[in-house]
């Protein structure tokens, strides 16, 4: 096995024992980027040089003992999370020159960890899309399959991951974008609780949705990025100053007693047969490793889908209009006054995507609609939220597919909008009601496509995600594959 | 047709907190453009606000001293619109739910009592200021002011003319001011003024269509705008026209409000929660610690003066329009004792050196105690009213104590009887033509003889002494 190819706890055992160094780790990581990069393309920007030198520095404090979580460890970020010094483009036209005068609290907490980092990770342009295909600087591509799609929006830091062009990487979620892409690649994606890990210079997108979340190869590496990013921030409002348990703790525990909850509305017409069996087989794992599984209903999942594009645009549509061409990014040519230049800038700045969502958002808050639809869909998040939290009340988890089918062909549904918004049908809910989610690869397609199932739990229930997601890793004993590239 | 006028008017008034409403950037006014900025107050992608709860303790404050019910839970909301002054695109702002409702000042109409409804008071964030070069078509945004907090009271449309208004204004003004939450500069835009303005045929219940007025940077240009947008108004509707919604601008220089924007071109600012911001809940017990810390009101104040020192309403009303001369006031009474003569000389003398050299009673010269030993000198008759005058005068220049500048000038008064019968002696002796003409029904002549004796004394005798003496001397 190459160095590259290991996880955040074996580097760390080999680390500790003297047997590599952080450079040689970083060597490894680059040369595999060599070899795919071209054809996965998950990066829009790599940091060779930043690598090495932190590389350095970490071999440096090895010698002296002194080594943290992350020491060493190559970790790529999405490039929606602010680095000072480094450009940041949210991948948009609009930022391809935006480069922060400051760091994301992630950023410094995983730069304090020792991690090395490697490069910004390709995603959908500001964060909306389900496919990576939005993006200004090219689509991402599935390396199971490099016709199809990585999932989205942070499809470059799943496949990163799924290709070891890193050791885990740092994604975003608003409707999905890190569990969805996750399932589609083969890796773990751990979507937080709402306010568990810090937003501050993470490029909003929708801010009452957004979470940042790590990418990794298993469940005990998902613990010690989490170990890493959860905490409270007072740079952030709705940071919650929630106690933060050790999760690696978690990882190695038995669920035997668990309550786990099957709710009968994601199990539905339409998904592929393929996921459906994965998920039947999962639910069994879950029952022999001492689960016991239950049917539950959430009756107010038929909105959510709806719920989700009427509140994410709207909030989009406020956040994303600092993008005027004034101060930084992108700026429009000869325009003949402000007017214009605000016209040109947008126009020309922001794909059809954020377009869209601009304009969905922009008339759900209007004067006469807002009470229709901004105050309707704040209305119906209340009664989903409110769903999960009785449920919770009987249940420790909630299983559920990540995904409704495997990763798609590419261009397959960037001309259907509303298909293109389903393949988050099942990963939405959590984000409206800031419940924490983790989607874990639960076997292959017949044709070789990855699949993940989906575990949800109640606020800041973080631990009892990893500890059913490592119980059911250990137990399903899914053939390790890995693409062949 | 008899007209009404019907006015409501929204202050804005920046808070003096030390730093911003929702970063720890610096909230001075003066400094070089955009250096008390950071990421979040640039609205940079990716940053976050955090409230200064010190804003909600202020916006408290006024809430308070304008009898509003303050609301247990409020929050912010996103105001929409594009400026290049507004960095993030949107103002944080409250809407639907402010910090306080429902709140009332008492103004002083012609004598009587008039009740002001205010609406509401919320709390928001100051836009940046643009500058435009003159020579070449470029605009420069200074930052600095962004993120500056305000408050904007909203009053009810409760005024019926200009001299309300003008008079609503000053009271709030002094509210504000009085609380140390505002400096009040409304040259440097930290009390700032729109006013919507209707007229309505008197009697008639229903509201006419109103305009909005901007751009009035002064008590005085408000007063101005408002009287033209009437006569405006009037002139319209007498001549067939109608008053159109709209914002219209005051030019001070033209003396005119000129239309700015229509309603069809309102934004629609598309109002929602700030999803960055947590609503602000606010329990008895903080109400209840900074109701504890609210100084003496100006209204109240005045009232007390009136009743606790004996002096007239007018004088309340001029010593109690500033805090820090009210202050002055006390302290000068505390020490003499003679409320009336130190609302006369601070009123008069004082206040006039302080006119003329612009300055206010907190860069006052003469301390609180100098004026109180001078007005115990003038009733102990060591001097007199007219030597006070001039060694006044020698405080604010020089600052010194009464009692140092009589003694360095020899100002003490005559009041040895003995001495005065000597000068008077001499001065009949040396004026027997005139002694003469006095005795032989010239009574006018008094007046020379008193004008020799101050001669003499160098102004120093007693003038009360010099007219007792006299008189019984020239009687022969």
């Amino acid at each position: 096995m190459e160095l590259n190819q290991l996880t955040i706890h074996e580097l760390q055992e080999k680390i500790k024992n003297g047997d590599v160094s952080a450079k040689q780790i970083t060597e490894s990581v680059f040369s595999r980027i060599d070899a795919v990069e071209e054809r996965v393309h998950s990066y829009i920007r790599l940091m060779k040089e930043e690598a090495f030198a932190a590389a350095a520095k970490a071999d440096e404090n090895i010698k002296k003992g002194d080594v943290k979580p992350l020491t060493g460890i190559p970790i790529a970020l999405k490039d929606i999370v602010c680095t000072k010094g480094v450009t940041t483009t949210c991948g948009s036209h609009i930022l391809h020159n935006f480069v922060p005068p400051y760091n994301a609290t992630v950023v410094e907490k995983l730069k304090d960890a020792g991690a090395v980092f490697i490069g910004k990770t390709n995603m959908d342009e500001f964060a909306m899309g389900s496919s990576t295909e939005t993006s200004w600087f090219g689509s991402t591509r599935n390396p199971w399959d490099l016709e199809r799609i990585p999932g989205g929006s942070s499809g470059g830091s799943a496949t990163a991951v799924a290709a070891d062009e890193c050791i885990a990487s740092i994604g975003s979620d608003t409707g999905g974008s890190i569990r969805q892409p996750a399932a589609l690649c083969g890796v773990v994606g751990l979507k937080p609780t709402y306010g568990r890990v810090s937003r501050f210079g993470l490029i909003a997108f929708a801010s009452s949705l957004d979470q940042i979340g790590p990418f990794t190869k298993d469940v005990e590496d998902c613990a010690i990025m989490m170990n890493v990013l959860a905490g409270y921030d007072a740079k952030e409002s709705t940071s919650v100053p929630a106690e933060v348990p050790d999760y690696r703790q978690f990882a190695g525990l038995d669920i035997k007693g668990f309550r786990i909850g099957i709710p009968k509305e994601y199990f539905i017409e339409g998904i592929d047969p393929e996921v459906t069996a994965a998920m039947k087989k999962a639910i069994s794992v879950i029952e022999q490793s001492g689960g016991q599984c239950v049917e539950i209903s959430l009756p107010h999942t038929q909105y959510c889908v709806a719920t989700y594009y009427i509140i994410a645009p709207a909030e989009a549509s406020s956040n994303l209009a600092r993008y005027d061409g004034v101060r930084y990014g992108f700026r429009a040519s000869e325009v003949r006054d402000l007017l214009d230049m605000y016209k040109n800038t947008r126009m020309q700045g922001f794909g059809a995507e954020v377009k869209r969502r601009i304009m969905i958002g922009t008339y759900a808050l209007s004067a006469g609609y807002y009470d229709a639809y901004y105050k309707k869909a704040s209305q119906a998040r209340a009664l989903i939220k409110r769903d999960f939290e009785e449920v919770f009340k009987n249940c420790d988890v909630i299983l559920t597919p990540a995904t409704p089918t495997p990763a798609f062909k590419i261009g397959e549904k960037t001309d259907d909008p509303l298909q293109m918004y389903l393949s988050d049908i099942f990963t939405i809910s959590a984000n409206l009601a800031g419940i924490p989610g983790i989607s874990v690869p639960c076997g292959f397609t017949t044709g070789g496509l990855p699949i993940g199932v989906q575990f949800l739990a109640s606020h800041f229930e973080e631990g009892k995600l990893i500890q059913v997601a490592s119980a059911y890793e250990r137990n399903a004993k899914i053939e390790k594959r890995r693409p062949a590239l | 047709m008899e007209f009404e006028t019907v006015i409501g008017l929204e202050v804005h008034a920046q808070m003096l907190t030390d730093t911003k409403i929702f970063c720890g950037c610096s909230t001075k006014f003066g400094a070089a453009p955009n250096s008390h900025t950071c990421p979040v107050c640039l609205g940079m992608p990716g940053v976050l606000p955090v409230l200064n709860k010190k804003v909600v303790e202020f916006a408290m404050k006024m809430s308070l001293a304008t009898n509003c019910e303050i609301n247990k839970s409020c929050e912010f909301a996103r105001k929409n619109y594009f400026y290049p002054d507004l960095p993030k695109g949107y103002q944080i702002s409250q809407y639907a739910d402010p910090l306080s409702e429902h709140g009332s000042i008492l103004l002083d109409v012609n004598g009587e009592q008039k009740k002001i409804g205010i609406t509401r008071i919320h709390m928001e964030e100051d836009a940046g200021k643009l500058m435009h070069d003159e020579h070449n078509p470029v605009s420069y945004v200074d930052l600095n002011r962004t993120g500056v907090p305000l408050i904007e009271i909203v009053s009810e449309p409760d005024m019926r003319s200009p001299e309300e208004a003008t008079e609503y204004l000053k009271r709030l003004h002094e509210i504000l001011v009085y609380l140390e939450i505002c400096d009040g500069n409304m040259e440097e835009g930290s009390f700032r003024c729109d006013a919507n303005v209707s007229i309505r045929p008197r009697g008639q219940k229903e509201y006419g269509t109103r305009t909005e007025l901007k751009n009035m940077n002064s008590f005085r240009n408000v007063q101005r705008a408002l009287e033209y947008e009437i006569k405006r108004q009037q002139y319209l509707v007498e001549n067939g026209g109608t008053v159109i919604q709209e914002t219209r601008l005051w030019d001070d220089a033209q003396g005119a409000t000129n239309s700015m924007r229509s309603k069809e071109e309102a934004h629609d600012y598309r109002y929602f929660p700030d999803p960055d911001l947590v609503p602000i809940l606010v329990d008895q017990l903080w109400v209840e610690k900074v109701k504890k810390d609210l100084p003496e009101l100006p209204l109240v104040k005045r009232e007390r003066f009136v009743k606790d020192y004996q002096i007239p309403a007018y004088d309340a009303g001029v010593l109690t329009a500033d805090k820090a001369l009210a202050n002055y006031f006390e302290e000068v009474v505390k020490i003499c004792a003679k409320p009336k003569a130190a609302s006369n000389w601070i009123m008069g003398d004082v206040m006039r050196f302080l006119n003329e050299e612009k300055r206010d009673i907190r860069q006052c010269p003469i301390a609180a105690e100098s004026l109180a030993d001078m007005i115990r000198l003038i009733e102990e008759g060591a001097i007199s009213g007219k030597m006070a005058k001039e060694i006044v005068e020698d405080m604010y220049k020089t600052g010194k104590s009464p009692q140092t500048i009589i003694n360095e000038k020899g100002l003490v008064q005559i009041t040895d009887e003995g001495e005065l019968v000597k000068t008077i002696t001499s001065i009949i002796d040396a004026n027997p033509g005139q002694l003469k003409d006095y005795r032989g029904g010239k009574e006018k002549l008094f007046g020379f003889f008193v004008g020799q004796v101050m001669k003499a004394t160098q102004g120093k005798a007693n003038p009360q002494l010099v007219n007792e003496l006299l008189k019984k001397m020239l009687a022969g």
